[in-house]
């Protein structure tokens, strides 16, 4: 084998992978196959120069366009990542999905975005606004409509700080022009009211709704509002943690123990304020770097902001990323820094103590969306756990090259899968593990095959930070030592 | 440190433990957010009856409305079809939500393909889409049948479904023969159930359009848009058994949404066969048994000189009375002793547990067939079904609710709220509270706001498991219902009653 040994300890079939994709690609007509052959490959070793700069492999797949029509794609849509992700969990806005009534009441609660807050009077996350459009609707457009809903807000629910048009497909289809009827609101309520242009059938998947929400946070909270906050010198913002079973939590427990003070958490459980007051923090840590990397180019770009990528799943990379943070500040952080990561130490220890010895060897297969396909790697390594074969729903080629940071030469790499390519490479390679969403969740498991959703932690979670690990690790374990798992076969069939 | 790795804590305990009640207590000094006593002022506000006046003047904004849009029917009513795969032309989000909602009820594979139309389909129209869609979804998932429908984006550029899937053919994505029925499904007009509606309608025009009915001794049943379809229709086929009727069940998803594990994933099981449902136009008639899902279809049937009849969810005594009456005369069969045997049965377990039972008071949301027959089953049993909300209920549906209050003196204080949200319901609750609350997985945030227990009976269940794979109707799902219905009822008691020394002298070990 050419990759580095160094701290692998296993090794994936190369060339058996490359088999697997080659049947699927036989299953499909001339067209489709072209086109899908492209998404496919394995992890080849990096070269020489990239080995040094700490890349393992290359993952040379092409990503971020269109889905072919017909073959199931897992991905969702712009609206998905607008509503759904970046500006969903902001917990004091009342955010309208735009539009007829399906969008909102499908996505209504499912991200687990966790707040405090009581809903309903000064939070709203957990709601279902909509303007329910009607046939009359499409047909004169919604403006006035959406003008009288905004009122409506206005007056029954009075603690809301503002409030996000999350448009769905007609909007832009019919010419409406909700940033007029923005600003006119704004102007007669003084709420900061912001358009949303994530229509679903911008872009390719729900990436560009997430740069459509980002563009929406510059453009219509900037700078608008006064900001009453005195900056200090610890001030760091989160971004890209949205609180999925309390992640930003366990991230902000860990990050306020190194003595920094975390003035906004995008977008989990947070606050129009929070967002305001961003640009006056001292550094941006992004941890879905997919979804929100936009707006901290544009802080770095017009508040000289910097910004550095963090990860906070399983220990070993969360030890790197407190460093990599703390690098930043002072000494007494950097201290600070040590301190944290030998607090928890014993509890590293022991959870892996008790879990490494049920989980080591045990394969492992990710289809995520936005940075867990490579950024959960290490955590199931840390574990002793082996990842065969990863992809993403609608990464763009830069979270490809990064994934080359993580995962081993070899590897299987799927990007925006089919159902159909991804139930052949799990029967083909019969991992112990698939981590995915709701939707490969049940034909998963009717395989015999133990599963974790990856996007909700399967109700379960948080797993980011060390509080999290131990969770994490929990959660592997009893997904795959279940005895269901033997109860599959009935006991005269096994005879057979 | 409040974790371990001997006893691992997980959000709920995690988050109450010392650190992170700090920790939060600091964010939220610096959130910008109201004070405790204003956001308790105005959440005792929304309690009132100001509040629910303005409330109720709403005229534009829909809060938590109990409803979803119609290609989530029509994807529904096509998986009850053998083979059969949906194909929904427009965007591909939308299948995402569709397969993701079922899968989180149901617990089971949702199976569905999007045509994939991004903007420039949107300037020059799916035909595209169209075409290589079909192509691989028959390449790659081998279907019997393709149901087509759309996205509501589709809807508004106008794509032509039936000239789009000619064209298809003729371009080779599938065999000149193949069965790709399909319904225009626009979100903005209806609800699910209209778009179950219009599929099965379009699905069975797909077999009927020319065809001359030869009248036969078999009737239709059309179960409608049921989350309870995997014990409902199970049960509907025992009681048919029974009664020895000749049937055809027009879309059964009792077995594509209740696949077994044995290592292997079926993406497709049972469903009414197509042979079955061409066979369907000499029926003799058909009976819907939600009549909302069905206006237009049973229409279409009608057309074809087929009786035809409806109900409106056959749940309880006088609901499955009447399903076995209509059942005995469209088919001409009797109602056997057996299936009267269960009656007794049902009606005995009712009045063993009348007085529990008696003036209890209810408020009921969901689709309106089903809070037509829950509102019944309420009334059956002494309780008072004081607050009736469809989002996706009519004038019409109202008026009949009002019927049915009328029918029963415990219908008195009863009232119909068709078009309502659940934020009207929050306000009809808190100033008009009802022992409990029936409907769905949603109403546990009613549970919350307003303390009033809630009692999961309907689509979609979400956060608990396998209620979908027992019965509601017939004379056996009246038990269920019925032990349901006790069963919350005894529980509140008990935690009522729990506190040592204190409450519990009534803590009665038999009630």
């Amino acid at each position: 084998m050419t990759y580095d040994e160094e701290d692998s300890g296993y090794q994936n079939d190369g060339a058996f992978h490359q088999q697997l994709i080659a049947d699927v690609l036989a299953a499909y007509p001339d067209k489709s196959r072209k086109r899908r052959q492209r998404h496919l490959s394995v992890a080849k070793p990096a070269d020489e120069e990239a080995k040094t700069e700490g890349t393992l492999t290359e993952c040379d797949v092409k990503s971020n366009i269109k889905s072919i029509p017909g073959v199931m794609t897992v991905r969702g849509c712009a609206y998905a990542g607008s509503k759904g992700v970046v500006w969903g969990p902001v917990k004091d806005m009342v955010h309208i999905s735009h539009g007829p009534v399906g969008c909102g009441q499908y996505s209504w609660s499912q991200r687990r975005n966790y707040y405090i807050g009581k809903t309903g009077i000064d939070t709203f996350v957990t709601m279902q606004f909509t303007s329910d459009f009607q046939e009359k609707d499409i047909v004169f457009g919604g403006d006035k409509k959406l003008e009288k809903i905004i009122d409506e807000i206005d007056s029954l629910f009075p603690l809301a700080k503002g409030i996000s048009i999350q448009s769905e497909c007609p909007i832009g289809l019919i010419g409406d022009d909700i940033e007029a009827v923005s600003r006119k609101k704004h102007k007669e309520t003084g709420k900061t009211i912001v358009p949303v242009r994530c229509e679903g059938f911008r872009g390719v998947s729900q990436s560009l709704g997430h740069h459509i929400a980002n563009d929406a946070i510059r453009d219509w909270v900037f700078d608008k509002n006064e900001v009453h906050h005195e900056p200090g010198p610890y001030d760091v913002n989160v971004i890209g943690d949205y609180n999925i079973g309390g992640d930003a939590w366990s991230s902000r427990i860990l990050l306020e123990e190194m003595g920094l003070r975390v003035v906004g958490n995008w977008s989990g459980d947070a606050t129009l304020a929070e967002i305001e007051r961003a640009p006056k923090a001292k550094l941006n840590l992004i941890h879905c770097y997919r979804s929100m990397n936009y707006i901290c180019r544009h802080m770095e770009e017009k508040y000289g902001m910097p910004w550095i990528e963090y990860n906070f799943f399983g220990p070993s990379q969360i030890a790197m990323g407190l460093r990599k943070i703390a690098a930043f500040f002072d000494d007494t952080i950097k201290e600070n820094a040590e301190k944290v990561i030998a607090k928890y130490q014993p509890l590293v220890d022991a959870v892996i103590a008790k879990y490494k010895p049920r989980l080591q060897g045990k394969k492992v297969m990710l289809y995520v969306g936005g940075l867990r396909p490579r950024h959960v790697v290490n955590a199931y390594e840390d574990l002793g756990m082996e990842i065969v074969g990863t992809g993403y729903e609608f990464a763009h080629g830069d979270d490809y090259q990064r994934t080359g940071h993580y995962v081993k030469d070899g590897t299987l790499i799927y990007d925006d899968v089919t159902s159909y390519e991804l139930e052949k490479f799990i029967e083909g390679i019969r991992p112990d593990l698939v981590g995915s969403g709701i939707k490969e969740k049940y034909p998963v498991q009717k395989m015999g095959i133990p599963f974790r959703q990856m996007h909700s932690w399967d109700y379960s979670g948080p797993y980011h930070g060390y509080d999290g690990f131990a969770i994490f690790a929990r959660d592997m374990d009893l997904a795959i030592n279940n005895p269901v798992w033997g109860l599959f076969k009935a006991p005269w069939k096994k005879a057979a | 440190m409040p974790q371990s790795a001997e006893k691992v804590l997980d959000h709920a305990p995690l988050f109450r433990e010392p650190e992170y009640r700090e920790m939060l207590a600091r964010k939220g000094q610096s959130e910008g957010m109201p004070t405790a006593e204003e956001t308790q002022r105005v959440a005792d506000w929304t309690k009132s009856w100001e509040y629910r006046e303005k409330n109720f003047e709403r005229t534009s904004l829909t809060v938590n409305p109990a409803k979803a849009c119609q290609p989530l029917g029509a994807v529904f009513v096509a998986a009850g079809f053998e083979k059969t795969l949906s194909f929904v032309h427009g965007s591909q989000g939308c299948v995402a939500y569709y397969r993701s909602h079922l899968s989180r009820h149901f617990k089971e594979p949702s199976s569905i393909v999007s045509s994939s139309m991004t903007e420039d389909a949107a300037v020059f129209g799916g035909l595209q889409n169209m075409i290589d869609g079909l192509a691989n979804a028959y390449a790659l998932y081998s279907p019997r049948m393709i149901a087509v429908s759309t996205t509501c984006m589709a809807e508004v550029i106008g794509d032509d479904l039936q000239a789009f899937i000619t064209t298809s053919k003729q371009k080779g994505s599938v065999p000149e023969d193949f069965n790709v029925p399909y319904a225009h499904t626009p979100a903005f007009v209806g609800s699910h159930t209209t778009g179950y509606d219009n599929m099965l309608k379009g699905i069975l025009e797909n077999f009927w359009k020319g065809k001359e009915a030869k009248q036969g001794a078999s009737i239709n049943i059309i179960p409608g848009f049921d989350g309870y379809a995997v014990g409902n229709n199970r049960e509907l086929k025992r009681i048919l058994a029974e009664m020895g009727v000749e049937y055809t069940l027009v879309s059964d998803v009792a077995d594509q949404f209740d696949t077994p594990s044995d290592g292997e994933f079926r993406m497709y099981d049972g469903g009414t066969t197509l042979e079955q449902t061409a066979e369907a136009i000499n029926a003799r008639a058909t009976l819907s048994l939600q009549h909302y899902c069905t206006e237009k279809t049973l229409e279409y049937c009608g057309s074809f000189g087929q009786k035809t009849a409806s109900l409106h969810y056959p749940l309880g005594v006088q609901g499955t009375d009447e399903l076995l009456q209509t059942i005995s005369d469209l088919s001409g069969k009797p109602i056997p002793e057996s299936l009267e045997k269960e009656r007794g049965r049902l009606i005995d377990a009712m009045a063993d547990s009348q007085s529990w039972l008696h003036g209890k008071s209810y408020a009921i949301y969901g689709d309106p067939d089903f809070v037509y027959g829950m509102a019944r089953f309420v009334l059956e049993t002494g309780g008072e079904p004081r607050h009736c909300l469809a989002t996706n209920g009519n004038k019409v549906w109202a008026d009949k609710m009002r019927e049915l209050f009328a029918s029963s003196p415990f219908g008195a204080n009863c009232e119909a709220y068709p078009g309502k949200d659940l934020w009207h319901m929050r306000s009809l609750l808190a100033t008009e509270p009802t022992d409990f609350l029936i409907g769905n997985s949603y109403g546990k945030y009613l549970e919350r706001d307003v303390n009033v227990p809630l009692i999961r009976l309907h689509f979609p269940v979400f956060d608990r498991h396998h209620h979908h794979r027992f019965p509601l109707w017939g004379y056996q799902g009246g038990l269920r219902v019925l032990t349901t219905l006790l069963d919350k009822i005894f529980d509140k008691i008990d935690i009522d009653t729990i506190e040592p020394g204190v409450t519990d002298y009534s803590y009665d070990l038999t009630r």
